[in-house]
């Protein structure tokens, strides 16, 4: 191959190269490679042979530019005779339509104009450019080579090694602080393992209705309802949204008999009242499909179901286990309380999760 | 009026035998129990409707033994087709039989809606007779269904406890196996309100002690200022939400950039 682009490089094409470009060993020749068909002819436009039609291009690229001033001026007019009205949604609607249509009109049009005028009436010369081969020649690459090595001798980056290593530790330590502010996003002071296996529940705290904190009586909760449930004092907690991401509850109320419990879990319902945590196990997303006849609970994330009828046994999906049930009671008033915290960690899964 | 009639029967009891006076009596108090039902069976039309009265309790059972019984039963005790009514109550059957839910086309994963097959003079019938069998949800009265309420409270009452399943614009969205929780445009406050308070199909119930009346009157008046708003962004292209979006923008934007770009780079002729 020339080192510079030739142009005999491109009509050399034909059985020549073919024979070359053959590696070693092939036995049979083929005869039927693909051939470069070359260029086609060079084929006149419409609007070079037919001067009306060139006129009409003519025509047709002024109006699209017209059409773009015409865009420009009425989205300016737009702008006064739609003003947004507080409290009015329409206006905005109209406002933003408005403007919109005449700022593309204007963009469109410019654009469409010009493409139209480059393609109708512009020179329509062929022309080739042919392509040269990425790698240079011989002294320029000998010449790049001393330029580098020119570079490295006047600033001396190879001799003075104390500026260069300083100067790449300080390349290494600039993204350190993006680290520690990461860092920071987490809760200081405090264990973060601990914090993900703890919740604001606590023996006694009472499942109060969400959002207005009201405590729900055992009694209120009717076979096939459901309540979305935090627990109570939650407003007056210092990380109100860090403890309700992670203490939200569904209450549900089965008839006994649908409900299947473990020996061990049999005192954490209530006349068939159950609590799970709303955290999927799978990435955190609320799970709160709740179908009140399958007893099916699905998260709206990624498909996982649980079966509530079943201790919210994972049935589909990519939830690895089954959601915590928060073990209830009800107190000398009635109301539904949690007999202690999980007794597992809610949501998905993490490194230090036994 | 009744007291008029009995008195005229008694004062006539002392001149003729005492069987003619048992008979006037007996006549006179048919007339005024009939009088008393006529009297009573206009006012609970033009009222509520919502008085049971025997005439139309037993139009819904002949009703209901004619396009129901066969699959909850004639007792309403359900069978093996569909679940028992007992203490469905009247609102439920409202709603099953007013959106056209029920009667049931065919077994599926839901009933769906359609075309209402009764009347609603046929379908109150059938709601008093239900509910005339065992106490269950009433029709919801009409103070709660003015969608007059607190539309901001009702919109967050509505993310926590609906938006899941109907779509934060109540516009729908699938549940496992077919099933689905419907769109809630269109929907009238009563059938709204019945949907909430009797849990229909595989919707959990949300009784009063959960949403006062008060709650979802808010709701209602949430949704229906949801579906009478105009839509600042323009089209929603039904407000489902990334997926219809995404789905537009792949195919009308891409397609047009492709269009251009095909366009741009052929040859003129």
């Amino acid at each position: 191959m020339a080192q510079d682009g030739q142009s005999t490089e491109l009509t050399a094409s034909g059985d020549h190269d073919e024979v070359e470009t053959l590696s070693p060993g092939t036995a049979v020749v083929s005869s039927d490679a693909v051939r470069d068909p070359g260029l086609p002819p060079h084929r006149l436009r419409v609007t070079d042979t037919d001067p009306k039609k060139a006129k009409r291009a003519e025509r047709v690229v002024y109006t699209l530019f017209y059409l773009s001033l015409a865009g420009s001026l009425f989205a300016v007019a737009a702008y006064m005779a739609f003003p947004i009205i507080p409290e009015d949604l329409l206006s905005v609607r109209l406002n933003n339509m408005f403007i919109g249509v005449g700022i593309t009109l204007a963009l469109l049009g410019i654009g469409i104009g010009a493409v139209h005028w480059g393609k109708a009436l512009m020179h329509d010369h062929e022309a080739i450019d042919l392509r040269h081969p990425v790698r240079g020649t011989d002294e320029t690459r000998a010449r790049a080579v001393e330029i580098i090595q020119e570079a490295n001798e006047e600033s001396g980056f190879g001799r003075r090694s104390l500026i260069r290593n300083t100067l790449i530790g300080a390349l290494v330590a600039f993204p350190l602080p993006a680290v520690v502010l990461f860092r920071g996003l987490a809760p200081e002071g405090e264990d973060p393992v601990e914090l993900l296996e703890n919740t604001a529940w606590e023996a006694g705290t009472r499942l109060a209705r969400d959002p207005d904190g009201t405590p729900i009586r055992a009694s209120d909760v009717t076979i096939g309802s459901v309540f979305h449930v935090i627990p109570e004092g939650l407003a007056e907690m210092e990380h109100m949204l860090e403890e309700k991401a992670k203490a939200i509850v569904l209450l549900m109320r089965l008839k006994p008999e649908d409900l299947n419990e473990e020996e061990s879990k049999k005192d954490w319902s209530y006349n068939g009242i159950v609590a799970y945590s709303k955290v999927c196990t799978h990435v955190g997303c609320p799970v709160a499909l709740y179908e009140q006849q399958t007893h099916h609970l699905l998260c709206p994330c990624h498909q996982s179901q649980f079966d509530v009828a079943n201790h919210a046994a994972v049935i589909f999906g990519p939830a690895a286990r089954p959601l915590p049930q928060l073990p209830i009671a009800v107190d000398d008033e009635g109301y539904l309380v949690a007999q202690s915290d999980f007794k597992e960690p809610v949501g998905p899964s993490f490194w230090e999760r036994h | 009026m009744f007291r008029t009639s009995r008195k005229a029967g008694s004062r006539k009891a002392g001149r003729r035998s005492p069987l003619a006076s048992v008979s006037l009596i007996a006549l006179g108090l048919m007339l005024s129990g009939g009088a008393y039902a006529l009297v009573s069976s206009s006012t609970a039309v033009a009222d509520t409707a919502s008085t049971a009265t025997q005439a139309t309790v037993e139009e819904g059972e002949k009703l209901f033994q004619a396009n129901c019984a066969t699959c909850h039963g004639l007792d309403l005790q359900g069978s093996d087709a569909g679940p028992t009514l007992i203490g469905a109550g009247e609102a439920s059957v409202d709603f099953q039989v007013g959106t056209g839910r029920m009667p049931l086309q065919a077994n599926g994963a839901q009933a769906p809606e359609k075309p209402v097959q009764f009347t609603e003079e046929q379908i109150s019938a059938l709601a008093q007779y239900v509910g005339s069998v065992a106490p269950g949800p009433a029709i919801p009265e009409d103070q709660y269904l003015d969608a007059e309420g607190d539309a901001s409270r009702g919109a967050e009452l509505f993310r926590v406890n609906c938006a899941m399943c109907h779509n934060v614009a109540g516009a729908g969205g699938a549940l496992t196996e077919g099933k689905y929780a419907p769109a809630l445009t269109g929907v009238t406050p009563t059938h709204i309100y019945e949907a909430m308070v009797t849990g229909p199909q595989n919707m959990p119930v949300f009784n009063d002690a959960n949403l006062t009346p008060e709650d979802k009157r808010d709701i209602i008046t949430a949704l229906k200022f949801q579906e009478n708003a105009v839509s600042v962004g323009g089209h929603p292209l039904g407000s489902l939400g990334p997926v219809a979006e995404g789905l537009f923008l792949w195919i009308a934007g891409m397609g047009i950039i492709v269009a251009l770009t095909v366009w741009i780079t052929a040859r003129s002729n």
